[in-house]
């Protein structure tokens, strides 16, 4: 399979996607990139983003994913994402309620809770998510 | 000998028991099946992280961050003990608890200061007669909710690398129960800070060339140790909730059986029993009527 990229992108939570692909576009934390196969080895760091599979000049899925690190090797491209969600899958009133549930809870909490840096990192890939759903 | 009412008695209280601990066993079951598919299904970034930071690691020298290659000092260890939140699960919290106290004894005999993190309210409960003074603290897992302990992980993994900036402790150390397979899991010792790459991960063969790290080396570690941690919290979590549901099916099934076999004794110790009395009641009617 020289011609092909071996891509799999996994969260804590589960493996979204592992199989051969052309393209991949990320989001880097110094800018985005794209990796083909064959790619020099590479690490960075992740920011809030879509990442983008494509076959050929098409794309075929679009993954936003929150954080995480980007692995490149000669054996393949692998995404470790914090969070990932498969944006065909998504649905924006879903992430709405989501959105105004996690705003409750930071409304619950004192000034001094560690959990409102996580809760706040959580709405704001929240939102992202929602406006990269928009587009 | 007891009356007959009494072995009656018995044997429906008896029969009772077993149906709560078959229920269990159910229960249990059900749950272990739920508990196993999302250990699983977290491990693949386990993996790939590990593999990352060996990766890592093996090109970083001595000059990493304290997360990794320590502070120079292995004075105050800090015991991680993870057990189940409730009992009823065979020895699968006392093993756990065993092997927390040999490492414990094993440290102070050293003449290290030992402190002890507890998660589950069973491994607290069990080391509270003897380590109470040294507790640092105790994460519930009370409320969690359908194997979802990425929270619970994360406030752990806040917790430790917290606790190691300020120096409360040198070394971390996590006890839990490893899941092999249903039949067995096997309480475990790991170390979490310093972070040690996992042994036989698989070197990344880079065919000569040179990683390219964005922005640098020492950011992609400071941002992916913490995560590592965490990583390997929940991972363990996990492990540890799976094992604790094996371990009740299996405990609860050996009740079950243990009943089944105790109602087959204390049923023919009751036939026995109704039998002599009939047989009793017999000879006094003839006895009586030979006697006229």
């Amino acid at each position: 399979m020289a011609d092909k990229l071996h891509f799999s992108l996994v969260s804590p939570a589960r493996e979204l996607f592992s199989g051969e692909v052309d393209h991949v576009i990320a989001p880097g934390t110094e800018g985005e990139f794209g990796v083909l196969v064959n790619h020099a080895p590479f690490m960075t760091t992740l920011k809030n983003g879509v990442v983008r599979v494509l076959e050929g000049d098409v794309v075929r899925y679009r993954f936003y994913v929150r954080g995480g690190f980007a692995d490149v090797t000669p054996a393949g491209l692998t995404i470790l994402a914090e969070e990932a969600r498969n944006l065909s899958d998504a649905n924006a009133q879903e992430i709405d309620v989501e959105i105004e549930a996690a705003r409750i809870k930071l409304l619950e909490l004192d000034a001094g809770d560690t959990k409102r840096a996580v809760l706040e990192h959580q709405i704001s890939y929240l939102e992202g998510l929602r406006t990269a759903l928009a587009n | 000998m007891p009356s007959l009412k009494d072995l009656k008695n018995r044997i429906g209280s008896v029969k009772s028991t077993q149906k709560i601990t078959k229920a269990m066993q159910l229960v249990a079951a059900a749950k272990l099946k739920r508990a196993q598919d999302a250990a699983t299904a977290a491990r693949p970034y386990a993996e790939r992280l590990a593999a990352v930071l060996a990766n890592l690691a093996a090109t970083t020298g001595q000059g990493g961050p304290k997360l990794l290659t320590g502070n120079g000092s292995d004075q105050t260890h800090l015991i991680v003990v993870m057990t189940a939140e409730r009992g009823l699960a065979g020895g699968f919290n006392a093993y756990v608890a065993k092997l927390a106290r040999q490492k414990i004894q094993q440290l102070q005999s050293e003449g290290k200061t030992v402190k002890v993190l507890t998660i589950g309210k069973k491994g607290r409960e069990v080391l509270a007669r003897e380590y109470s003074a040294q507790f640092a603290g105790h994460i519930s897992l009370a409320d969690v909710k359908s194997n979802n302990f990425t929270d619970a992980a994360l406030s752990v993994g806040q917790m430790l690398t917290k606790g190691f900036e300020n120096g409360e402790f040198d070394v971390a150390t996590l006890i839990y129960s490893q899941f092999k397979n249903v039949l067995s899991q096997v309480p475990t010792a790991q170390q979490l800070i310093p972070a040690t790459a996992p042994a036989g991960a698989p070197a990344i063969d880079l065919g000569g060339a040179q990683y390219i790290y964005e922005p640098s080396e020492e950011a992609i570690l400071e941002t992916l140790l913490p995560r590592y941690i965490n990583t390997q919290i929940l991972s363990a979590m996990l492990e540890s909730s799976a094992g604790e549901q094996a371990s009740r099916m299996t405990a609860m099934d050996n009740a079950t059986r243990n009943a089944k076999d105790l109602i087959k004794a204390l049923n023919l110790k009751y036939n026995r029993a109704r039998q002599a009395q009939i047989t009793k009641e017999l000879i006094e009617i003839i006895s009586g009527a030979e006697a006229l």
